[in-house]
């Protein structure tokens, strides 16, 4: 297998160019996906038995909690590889992860507060699946606090890296925390061994959903790891020609 | 269309959810375009400085 069209992704300029390149499309197919799903789990999604209009929630609750836990997986695999075989566009893209994985790790817990309220009569409760997901939040806000704290960026890379990779741990805590401890929150709807048990008709608005938040991440991530290219580069004629073409 | 944004009455709790959740989608857009602006911005200021003291 030939492995070169890999290796291109470690050059600065020919990531700026890819990523300039597609995080537009990106950006754009999410816009499109996240509108069919919010009229389908807004709109068409029909009433649920139990929990009446609130578990509509669910469309944005879901999307958000998977964001913050995918952002995280990301940023923790990209800091690694950029750890141990010192590509400094890693450390770029993991970084540009950090940013949205944290917003949509707060996105996640609020939006669960305000569900929380109606159906179990309380915002808050210490219970795992809250609990750990709460110590994702703090693992980005860690992570950015960290490397925005040591001047040396080659230092701050190393540093951030390390603790990206410990709090990896937590990802799959937080998706298993419903099975192994007595929890509050419910059991998965959509990964579970016999299959989704969500009728059809709930269930297509959230999947929608679900890829307009992947396509957005991606989008993000890109725009961000491009900036943090930019920030890195001290000269050369790469950057030279293609900020005269941005201007 | 008032049915539809009183929810039965959980309205109350499914559109803040909603802004907020769109609030944030919004935002994350907003601030990558102005750091990738500021970005540029500044990858200029340092070749001109280069440029004047290579």
């Amino acid at each position: 297998m030939n492995w070169t069209w890999l290796h291109r992704f470690g050059s600065p300029p020919y990531f700026y160019r890819f990523a300039g390149r597609w995080a537009p499309w990106f950006l754009g197919i999410s816009i499109v996906l996240l509108l069919a799903g919010l009229y389908g789990g807004l709109v068409m999604a029909p009433v649920d038995y139990y929990q009446s209009e609130v578990y509509r929630i669910i469309y944005v609750h879901v999307p958000s909690a998977y964001l913050a836990l995918m952002s995280y997986t990301w940023m923790a695999l990209a800091a690694a590889i950029g750890l141990i075989w010192r590509i400094k566009v890693c450390h770029a893209i993991a970084a540009g992860c950090a940013p949205a994985g944290a917003s949509f790790t707060a996105v996640s817990l609020i939006t669960g507060m305000i569900w929380g309220e109606p159906t179990w009569g309380t915002w808050w409760i210490w219970d795992p699946r809250l609990v750990s997901q709460l110590f994702v939040l703090f693992f980005f806000l860690g992570y950015m606090a960290l490397r925005s704290s040591i001047e040396d960026r080659d230092r701050a890379d190393r540093a951030s890296a390390v603790l990206a990779i410990v709090g990896l741990v937590n990802v799959p805590i937080v998706h298993y925390s419903v099975d192994w401890w007595n929890s509050l929150h419910q059991a998965p709807t959509l990964m579970r061994s016999d299959g989704p048990s969500m009728p059809m008709a709930m269930l297509w608005p959230l999947l929608v959903m679900i890829g307009a938040y992947t396509f957005y991440f991606v989008a993000i991530m890109l725009m961000r790891a491009r900036a943090e290219v930019l920030r890195r580069e001290r000269g050369g004629t790469w950057l030279r020609e293609e900020l005269a073409r941005a201007a | 269309m008032s049915e539809f944004l009183e929810m039965k009455g959980y309205g109350i709790y499914v559109w803040p959810a909603y802004v907020i959740a769109l609030g944030a989608l919004w935002l994350n857009v907003w601030i990558a375009r102005r750091q990738l602006r500021t970005a540029r911005a500044e990858a200029r200021r340092r070749l001109a400085m280069l440029e004047q003291n290579p």
